[in-house]
């Protein structure tokens, strides 16, 4: 995705990439960086909180429109309000992707 | 506050996003001025949560992925800013949909957008946003050739002044 902002940004269309893992937005070279700590997702925040959701989407559009220079990086100071074990098996689906069943197969491969 | 980036990815797959760099041939900086002021310019979202509308529009191809687990499907669908949660449909096998199919807002707010957008904070919304789904192919050549300057040409049809774009 932050490649994807790049992509963009190169064709005159300023972009702000809001995201769960602002390192690697870094690392790819995002143009301009909102971080969140919410689960994957829930990039704007929990379902029906629309006072959360307002809160994360104006600190993207303040950056967007605000930030002065390539890398500006802003993370927003919001907990998520779920006790964290809850919120790790909450966010994962309830079947493992098509790519995780394939890495599980050729750890158990590897161990037996 | 600084964000923990790895705080709800399982330990084991830290290593895929973490020290990676720089994504080949995109080592430079690339930077477009928001020249704009907010009240003045017409905003879109992006979302890779894979939504896409259940009644006008197909799915994004799991079944492809099913067969093929390192693809996924590299198309976009346009999502019109009116569209509620009883239109909207995700296709994403990497993410439990639950909470996106009862409040599509928390990662497509097009709504929250259009409230902003009447209380003059942002001038407008672009009448479409944008979604496409997230788990791609490493070399990302689909992305590249297709679906980036699909995109892109679709927002400057839309006037779109800036691009907020939330993965998923």
């Amino acid at each position: 995705m932050p490649v994807l902002a790049r992509w963009i940004e190169a064709a005159g269309i300023p972009t702000v990439t809001l995201t769960m893992m602002p390192s690697v937005a870094e690392e790819r070279g995002a143009p301009r960086i909102v971080g969140v700590e919410f689960p994957f997702g829930h990039a704007f925040g929990m379902p029906h909180d629309r006072v959360m959701q307002r809160l994360t989407l104006e600190l993207g559009l303040r950056a967007l429109a605000g930030a002065s220079k390539f890398g500006t990086r802003v993370d927003l100071d919001v907990a998520w309000p779920v006790p964290i074990r809850e919120a790790y098996r909450a966010w994962q689906p309830k079947v493992a992707s098509p790519i995780v069943r394939r890495m599980l197969e050729a750890q158990g491969k590897a161990n037996s | 506050m600084i964000v923990d980036s790895f705080k709800f990815l399982p330990r084991t797959f830290r290593p895929i996003y973490e020290g990676r760099g720089a994504f080949p041939g995109e080592e430079e900086p690339v930077w477009t001025p928001f020249a704009k002021r907010l009240a003045e310019s017409r905003i879109a979202l992006l979302t890779s949560a894979g939504m896409y509308l259940k009644q006008s529009q197909p799915s994004f191809d799991l079944e492809r992925e099913q067969a093929h687990p390192e693809w996924g499907d590299p198309g976009w669908r346009a999502i019109p800013a009116s569209a509620t949660a009883a239109d909207i449909g995700v296709a994403h096998l990497h993410i439990n949909d639950e909470d996106l199919l009862a409040d599509p807002e928390i990662a497509l707010p097009a709504h929250l957008l259009s409230d902003l957008a009447g209380e003059g904070v942002i001038g407008g919304a672009t009448a479409n946003h944008l979604s496409v789904m997230g788990f791609q192919e490493r070399n990302l050549h689909d992305w590249r050739d297709t679906t980036a300057p699909e995109l892109i040409a679709h927002l400057r049809d839309q006037g779109a002044d800036g691009l907020i774009l939330a993965p998923a």
